[in-house]
């Protein structure tokens, strides 16, 4: 085991605050939508509209982030040891066999994990962008008597986007959860936060090297 | 060391950066200020009529104040002969009717029913003198009544039942040397009392009015603005702004709020935005009839009892309100009212004297307007609703004559006969009457627009965005986000994360038992291998 700098500091910032800003919009979006109350409508609605606009401007920042790294390569699906991944999470975890996958900073999803990550930043992350600034300019007419987006019924806008919501909520669940199936349940999150993590030798040896150098 | 110093550094810059973002300091409403600095200044009268010599005479007649008037405002008569006030109708294209002409000739209400037939009675609120009949002479001048409009000393007053024409006790010298810009109470003696009562039509138009504070209505509190219905409702040549949709029926010469406020009045976009499809009043008038109550209900049919012959009135003692009278019917009177709420784009139909009566209740006037018209926005509403008297067989709403002087000349308030009142009114506006009468139930509509209350006392966004009692609960033709929601979509999305988190649960706790057996089968591993 070797004690590897994964996570780059921007990485966890942006998936911290990624992830609180998700968290924000999920309790104040809920409240629009009616599920509860909690801040109040008024504050709700000034709030994720507050919040979203911050996410914005993160995933700008990420989608610049991962480009100039090459990082998004990252996510580039291989189905070469997909079957044995998902083997691995239905039956081998339950008999205590090894990660079919290797982790290192190369690669640091397994092949079912760089599927998800794909899906949730091809399908859900643009469903919910994307419906989110057509209800954020949604008026009938707006101050001028300027029609901006009218022609796209709210409801459908809405439906889009509550589902979007939803499906975010069961992936954050889910994600929750699988990050206790790393060598330890705490070893990736601690790997989150600190952006170190134990991988096992290998050739990556000299990258981890350069990792230091670095900070 | 320094690193951790460095980030804290850091992330108290970051903090005091987005309460900077977060802290929006409250800027003065520009166009607020501007306005209450312009309304502020009340007008003074540039002439004294008490030191014209016209006018320091005895007036023998109604007549003779009016001639005075029009010696010196030499034309303003026949501004007045082209208003409405004066010819109680109005020329104007109304949809699926064309160009018609309506008003209190041959439009009807759910309160005292109509006009026609009862022009004695009525005409205290015409601003004319001597319309005993359907034969009035709207030609003639000297019968224009300028003081009820344009007395200041409030002792003008019309006399009941007489056909428009000042209570004998009036004296003409002092009114006709007192005039000036209309006050309160030259509006409020009709509109305040229409319906013969104080608030019984409007709901929002009462005798509180004349002096009220700013929680009722903050434009003529007097310790607010201390406005006057003209301030806003002004007159240019006598034509004077605003509709009331009981008789309008079109889109203009509208008072609207905007005209003073402009349609972007917040210091909120997003409040701004609602004004596209919102009208002002209904969030800034959460209830009306807030002093006194005002009639919901009036059910004809209930009309007619007698105690020993005689006719009787029943008051609640609580509110002073009438409910019930033998010559009216029975009512039911409220206050603090929260207003219906309905799409209305400036439009209305009526049912006009001679209609056939196509959907029960009977839509005595009908606000047009819907979600998907652009020109509608939601308003703020008093329905009245009731029920009155009808002919079953030419399926007409019938115009009964109520009021004469005796009894003997059918009229329904001295012989309680709904047979006698009814041919008699029905033959008055020459419409067919087949013998036969029913009361069926009646609606009409009242758009809120007064008794605007402070800004602090508008809705909150719950009031109307919310699952369970919306005020807008009524509107279904839009959505409307936090009241409405797609069941289907909420039922699978519920699914979808107990199905997550039981996934989840169960397979952690899979793993935890299996760990365990793993375990256990290691340790025996061990063991055996121990003992051997």
């Amino acid at each position: 085991m070797q004690k590897v700098y994964i996570y780059k500091k921007f990485e966890r910032f942006w998936h911290w605050t990624q992830a609180a800003l998700i968290f924000f919009l999920a309790l104040t979006g809920f409240e629009v939508h009616g599920s509860f109350s909690f801040l109040g409508y008024e504050q709700a609605v000034e709030s994720h509209r507050v919040a979203a606009w911050m996410l914005l401007i993160l995933i700008a920042f990420s989608i610049f982030w991962h480009f100039t790294t090459g990082e998004w390569r990252q996510y580039i699906p291989t189905f070469s040891k997909l079957q044995a991944q998902i083997r691995y999470y239905t039956v081998g975890i339950f008999k205590g066999e090894p990660h079919p996958t290797r982790k290192s900073v190369r690669k640091k999803l397994n092949p079912l994990q760089a599927l998800t990550y794909l899906g949730f930043k091809l399908v859900m992350a643009p469903l919910l962008v994307i419906t989110g600034i057509v209800y954020m300019f949604y008026r009938t007419i707006d101050a001028n008597n300027m029609v901006i987006v009218s022609d796209i019924p709210l409801e459908i806008v809405a439906f889009l986007h509550t589902l979007g919501a939803y499906l975010i909520i069961m992936f954050a669940i889910v994600h929750v959860y699988m990050t206790t199936t790393g060598h330890t349940p705490t070893s990736n999150i601690r790997a989150m936060l600190t952006g170190y993590e134990d991988l096992e030798d290998d050739s990556e040896q000299p990258l981890k090297d350069e990792n230091k150098k670095e900070e | 060391m320094k690193k951790v110093v460095f980030s804290i550094i850091l992330a108290s810059i970051g903090i005091l950066i987005l309460i900077h973002i977060a802290y929006d300091p409250p800027l003065p409403n520009l166009g607020e200020l501007k306005l209450k600095q312009e309304y502020a200044i009340k007008p003074t009268s540039p002439v004294d009529h008490s030191l014209f010599e016209e006018l320091q005479k005895d007036f023998n007649s109604p007549q003779e104040v009016t001639e005075a008037c029009i010696e010196c405002h030499n034309q303003r008569h026949k501004e007045v002969i082209a208003s409405s006030h004066w010819n109680w109708e109005r020329i104007s294209y109304v949809e699926d009717r064309g160009i018609a002409s309506m008003g209190k000739s041959n439009v009807l209400n759910n309160y005292c029913i109509g006009a026609s037939s009862n022009e004695q009675s009525c005409a205290a609120c015409h601003i004319g003198f001597g319309m005993t009949n359907d034969r009035f002479d709207f030609d003639n001048a000297r019968n224009v009544d300028c003081m009820v409009c344009h007395d200041n000393s409030e002792e003008y007053r019309k006399g009941s039942a007489m056909a428009g024409y000042p209570d004998r006790s009036v004296n003409l010298t002092q009114v006709a040397q007192s005039v000036g810009r209309p006050q309160r109470m030259n509006c409020g003696a009709c509109h305040f009392y229409s319906g013969g009562g104080n608030n019984v039509k409007h709901g929002d138009l009462e005798e509180s009015l004349l002096s009220t504070t700013r929680e009722v209505d903050v434009h003529m509190a007097a310790n607010g603005m201390n406005m006057t219905c003209v301030d806003c409702h002004s007159a240019e040549n006598h034509n004077i702004k605003g509709k009331l949709y009981s008789v309008s029926s079109s889109d203009e010469n509208r008072l609207t709020c905007d005209h003073c406020h402009t349609s972007t009045p917040h210091m909120d976009r997003m409040l701004d935005l609602h004004t596209a499809k919102v009208a002002c009043q209904t969030c800034h008038i959460p209830t009306y009839a807030k002093v006194n109550p005002t009639k919901m209900e009036w059910r004809w049919s209930e009309a007619g009892k007698l105690k020993d012959g005689q006719p009787y009135h029943v008051t609640d003692t609580a509110s002073g309100a009438e409910t019930y009278m033998s010559i009216k019917g029975s009512f039911r009177w409220e206050k603090d009212v929260k207003p219906e709420y309905y799409w209305f784009n400036g439009h209305a139909t009526h049912y006009v004297l001679g209609d056939q009566v196509d959907s029960i209740p009977v839509q005595i006037n009908r606000l047009l307007g819907s979600a998907a018209d652009n020109r509608s926005k939601i308003y703020p509403v008093k329905v009245h609703r009731g029920d009155q008297i009808y002919d079953p067989e030419t399926n007409m709403l019938i115009q009964p004559k109520l009021w004469a002087a005796e009894k003997g000349d059918s009229a329904y308030w001295k012989d309680f006969d709904w047979q006698l009142a009814a041919e008699a009114g029905m033959k008055r506006v020459g419409l067919p009457y087949s013998g036969n009468h029913e009361f069926v139930n009646t609606e009409m509509y009242w758009p809120v627009n007064h008794m605007v209350a402070p800004k602090e006392e508008a809705l909150s966004c719950e009031e109307c965005h919310s699952r369970d009692d919306s005020r807008l609960a009524g509107l279904n033709d839009f959505y409307m986000p936090g009241r409405d929601s797609h069941a289907g979509l909420d039922f699978i999305g519920r699914l979808l994360i107990i199905a997550a988190m039981a996934g989840v649960i169960l397979h952690g706790l899979g793993r935890i038992v299996s760990a365990i057996r793993n375990k256990e089968i290691e340790s025996e591993e061990i063991n055996t291998n121990y003992n051997q």
